[in-house]
């Protein structure tokens, strides 16, 4: 018989899979819920647990289902599910099972503190796939719940991790860099490089996004007020030398021709579903006037035919032509229109915050000097190549 | 290797898999815990693979397998047979399909 050799059943990874052509989806993020059991004073998306009117507005089962069927229909291998608490959910665990038995693997973003032992079993017998990921908003009672804002909010995201440890269910961990938690660093990674599946030192939560849907100014001062100063993310790099590393990588991948095009990221390739049964084309871009409304279209046709033109649109916002679109370090800058838009109402609207951070990433490691702006630099090739060397 | 394969014997996918196809590759994605290496969990299937496993629909025999492959290929029926047993014995060993009967 042709084709016979060695091995019939070939063991690939998600990248190596496709041969000839791919499918038109990969993975599909779906938002469960924005309604949390936490009340983090930097989130930019929760609601409040018992808010009924978003509950009310939440997609049926049903729709969920079957936004899963659809998923799996255009070829999407990875589900991820996020919220909010996808916890809090009552329907979680049908949804879950639903999703692992169309053949998708499942991301699951989680605090944790819902986890009962039913469902730790559950994540046992039919694993994910991928390790969940469990967000630690600090490793003592006072830091935790000073994030948290949730009395005993601590004793139950241990418990949820002990669940997860004694059923065997994989999982990491990742931090917040928050006023409450900056001086628990050590202590942290110290616990999760003790935690089964931990291979790497823990990623953070560094650079904080206001209030995605633009709902809420008193949160957003707040947020501002809580995010690392510029000085502060430098010490997080002196701090971890892997961290320098990983920048100087980013730059030398991500550097690029500056372009006045307003997406540079591949919009529209990982999109995500809100709570709401809106297809927004990632899951940080929550404009109302580029999402999809799943209700009354396909996700075929929002995939194939309204978001890849997104990739064509062009800034015109005079600053950002005079600054971002000029920007050789356009690539590793936060700054995309999903934050201009929670920032700023609009998609174009350049964010100091993450042009600040970015340009002291790039005096930290050598590809600017004090003063310089980058969209002055005419000669970032060589730079860039030095970088490499 | 393949004695302990009967003719007569019928395999399907297992309970502990969820089968796909997407663009034309077969893709096989574990369900239960103890499927395959959890940390590299995506199968996919050769091209003689893949022809072989949509016979392995749970209700024909492996000789019927055998005797519908020898009349779309251009081989004896024995290398088929050969072929067959190879596959399925990797499959069982996997654990990506069982015998039905």
């Amino acid at each position: 018989m042709p084709g016979v050799g060695e091995g019939y059943v070939v063991r690939r990874g998600p990248r190596t899979l496709w041969r000839d052509a791919r499918p038109l989806l990969s993975t599909l993020d779906i938002e469960l819920t924005e309604r949390c059991d936490n009340r983090c004073i930097h989130c930019c998306i929760n609601r409040p647990q018992d808010d009924r009117v978003a509950e009310a507005g939440e997609m049926s089962t049903e729709r969920v289902l079957a936004i899963l069927d659809e998923a799996a229909g255009l070829g999407a291998l990875v589900v991820r599910f996020t919220g909010g608490e996808i916890l809090l959910r009552p329907d979680f665990a049908e949804i879950y099972l639903y999703a692992r038995r169309l053949g998708l693997r499942v991301t699951l973003l989680t605090n944790a503190r819902g986890l009962t032992a039913g469902l730790a079993e559950l994540l046992a017998e039919i694993p994910p796939l991928e390790p969940v990921v469990v967000t630690a908003y600090g490793m003592r009672q006072e830091s935790y719940e000073a994030v948290s804002r949730v009395r005993g909010a601590f004793a139950q995201f241990r418990r949820g991790i002990d669940l997860l440890t004694e059923h065997g269910v994989p999982f990491v961990v990742r931090g917040t860099l928050l006023p409450p938690t900056r001086d628990e660093m050590d202590d942290f990674e110290g616990w999760a490089a003790k935690l089964p599946g931990m291979d790497e030192r823990p990623g953070y939560i560094y650079f904080l996004d206001l209030r995605q849907r633009r709902d809420d100014p008193a949160a957003d001062r707040r947020i501002a007020g809580l995010r690392l100063t510029p000085e502060e993310a430098m010490a997080a790099l002196e701090r971890d030398p892997r961290l320098a590393r990983s920048l100087r990588s980013l730059c030398a991948v991500q550097a690029r021709e500056p372009s006045d095009l307003l997406f540079k990221c591949g919009i529209g390739m990982r999109p995500c579903v809100d709570a709401y049964g809106v297809l927004q084309p990632c899951l940080s871009l929550r404009d109302p006037s580029l999402t999809y409304d799943l209700a009354t279209g396909s996700m075929r046709e929002a995939l194939a035919d309204v978001f890849p033109k997104l990739r064509e649109v062009r800034a015109t916002d005079p600053e950002y032509l005079r600054r971002c679109a000029r920007c050789f370090l356009a690539g590793m800058c936060d700054q995309c229109p999903a934050k201009s838009y929670a920032e700023h109402g609009s998609l174009d609207t350049p964010v100091d915050y993450f042009c600040d951070i970015t340009q002291a990433q790039a005096r930290f490691i050598g590809l600017l000097a004090d003063g310089e702006r980058p969209w002055d630099v005419t000669d970032w090739r060589e730079r860039i190549a030095c970088l490499k060397a | 290797m393949s004695e302990g394969l009967r003719g007569d014997g019928v395999y399907g996918p297992s309970d502990g898999i969820v089968a796909r196809e997407i663009e034309g590759e077969i893709i096989i994605v574990p369900l239960r815990a103890g499927i395959g290496d959890l940390e590299d969990e995506l199968y996919s299937l050769n091209e003689t693979g893949r022809d072989v496993w949509r016979q392995l629909d749970g209700l024909r025999t492996l000789d019927e397998v055998v005797d519908a492959l020898a009349a779309d290929y251009d081989a004896s029926r024995d290398e088929i047979d050969r072929d067959v047993r190879g596959l399925l014995e990797e499959l069982l060993r996997r654990k990506i399909v069982s015998a039905a009967l």
